[in-house]
């Protein structure tokens, strides 16, 4: 496949040499970097917390500081939980299709799926 | 699955508005060129914090100081929000950050311009995070999920930045006469590079736009800075000054205001590295981060030894 990438977008703005592309190898951190921690922010009480993006620190306390620094300058949140992102474990997406398509055809696991007559009032 | 069923499968997504995410597959050109966009787009953010910093010292008032280094803060978490979603396509934020430092990667060029009076931060922050703020707009809806998100977090907090500019300039506007001149002054040197914040005209572009067809961007470079232009020309008048630009006009048929042309040997030669500050700003990320490298380890060392006597608890 070829590719003509179009240079100079906002946010892309060339690289020095016109290889380009080619030569942006893949890599991870170097094992002296600080781990790369995953962020999840409590908007209020009584909501769950929910992933807000992640960050590099040296450890759990300074996971939170710096959470705090970066994702709630504005109220965003009452409470922080940081878990180092190699501890994730996800689901693959190659499966979706075997997962979660066999949900699709038991629409009776729905309320709406059942008839009930207007005057039983709202169940 | 052969590589060209993928391919098609992946574009099938795309063009279904289905966000593609970390783990899914992507062809390699994709990959390199979100790595690309985003780390520049982040480098953007950081680099765009020394123009700005330049006047926290010398801020007019604790007010306006306050805010400046509240914009600068909100500037260093926008290019940390890229940074991590440049590093879910596998790349490492060393990596990205050499890249900066050697000059292999680029950043935004309006930064290679010197902020010389209070009235730039006025100037900048309506005209440039105006600008910026377009593209981020538009960057809400692109094709990858996480930089789609970094932008929509991006966006909630950059209003803030274009509307205490256009208030400091406001604020300047009903002043004095020097500080009327300053105001003006402002806009004049900040206008075209604004202007050329929206890259080349789409006629110098390839027609091949792989990017467009892949949704990481969604509008051309010209639609953008049309855009732009015919909001500012409406918001110049509330503050009582003029454009730099003879040239503007309304066109009825086109239904926008028509332009001078853009010093394009001006832009490329900043691009090129010949930039006013081009140096300097890139001096100063790199004494930056090898004057901090000492906090950087010795953080790793007590983190280190933490965990270590929590071992030895244990055991
Ligand atoms: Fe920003
Ligand atoms: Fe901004």
């Amino acid at each position: 496949m070829k590719i003509n990438i179009q240079k100079y977008f906002y946010g892309d703005f060339g690289v020095e040499d016109s290889a380009g592309i080619n030569d942006l190898k893949s890599t991870t951190t170097k094992e002296t970097a600080w781990p790369l921690w995953e962020i999840f922010i409590r908007s209020k009480q009584g909501l769950d917390h929910k992933h807000a993006g992640s960050l590099h620190a040296a450890d759990a306390a300074m996971a939170i500081e710096n959470a705090r620094d970066v994702y709630t300058r504005r109220q965003e949140g009452v409470s922080l939980w940081v878990v180092e992102s190699k501890h994730i474990h996800a689901s693959n997406p190659d499966d979706a299709a075997a997962m979660y398509e066999p949900a699709n055809d038991k629409v009776y696991r729905h309320p709406t799926f059942y008839d009930i007559p207007d005057e039983v009032g709202h169940m | 699955m052969q590589l060209h069923d993928l391919e098609k499968a992946f574009q099938d997504k795309i063009d279904n508005e289905i966000k593609i995410e970390p783990k899914d597959w992507m062809p390699d050109a994709y990959r390199k060129t979100n790595v690309r966009q985003i780390s520049q787009h982040a480098h953007s953010e950081i680099v765009g914090m020394l123009p700005e910093g330049n006047w926290i010292s010398r801020a007019p008032s604790l007010k306006r100081k306050a805010i400046l280094i509240a914009k600068v803060q909100d500037e260093a978490g926008h290019g940390l929000y890229l940074y991590s979603a440049a590093e879910t396509l596998g790349t490492g934020r060393d990596q990205m950050i050499d890249d900066l430092h050697s000059g292999k990667a680029k950043y935004s060029s309006i930064f290679n311009y010197p902020t010389l009076t209070w009235a730039d931060m006025g100037a900048v922050g309506w005209l440039v995070d105006g600008a910026a703020i377009l593209n981020q707009v538009m960057l809400c809806r692109t094709s990858y999920g996480p930089y789609a998100r970094a932008n929509v977090r991006i966006c909630k907090e950059e209003s803030f930045h274009q509307r205490q500019g256009f208030e400091s300039l406001m604020v300047l506007s009903n002043g004095t006469a020097e500080q009327k001149a300053m105001c003006q002054d402002a806009i004049d040197r900040w206008w075209w590079p604004s202007l050329m914040m929206f890259g080349p005209k789409d006629s110098e572009s390839t027609n091949n736009d792989q990017s467009m067809k892949w949704k990481i961007k969604r509008k051309t470079n010209d639609e953008l800075r049309q855009q732009f232009i015919d909001m500012a020309v409406q918001q110049v008048k509330v503050l009582g000054m003029t454009l730099p630009d003879a040239d503007l006009k309304w066109n009825e048929e086109r239904g926008h205001y028509d332009f001078g042309e853009i010093n394009w040997d001006e832009f490329w030669n900043v691009v090129k590295g010949n930039g006013q500050c081009n140096k300097q700003r890139l001096e100063a990320r790199k004494n930056a981060h090898t004057e901090g490298a000492w906090v950087r380890e010795a953080a790793t060392a007590y983190a280190n030894k933490k965990a270590a006597k929590q071992l030895r608890k244990v055991a």
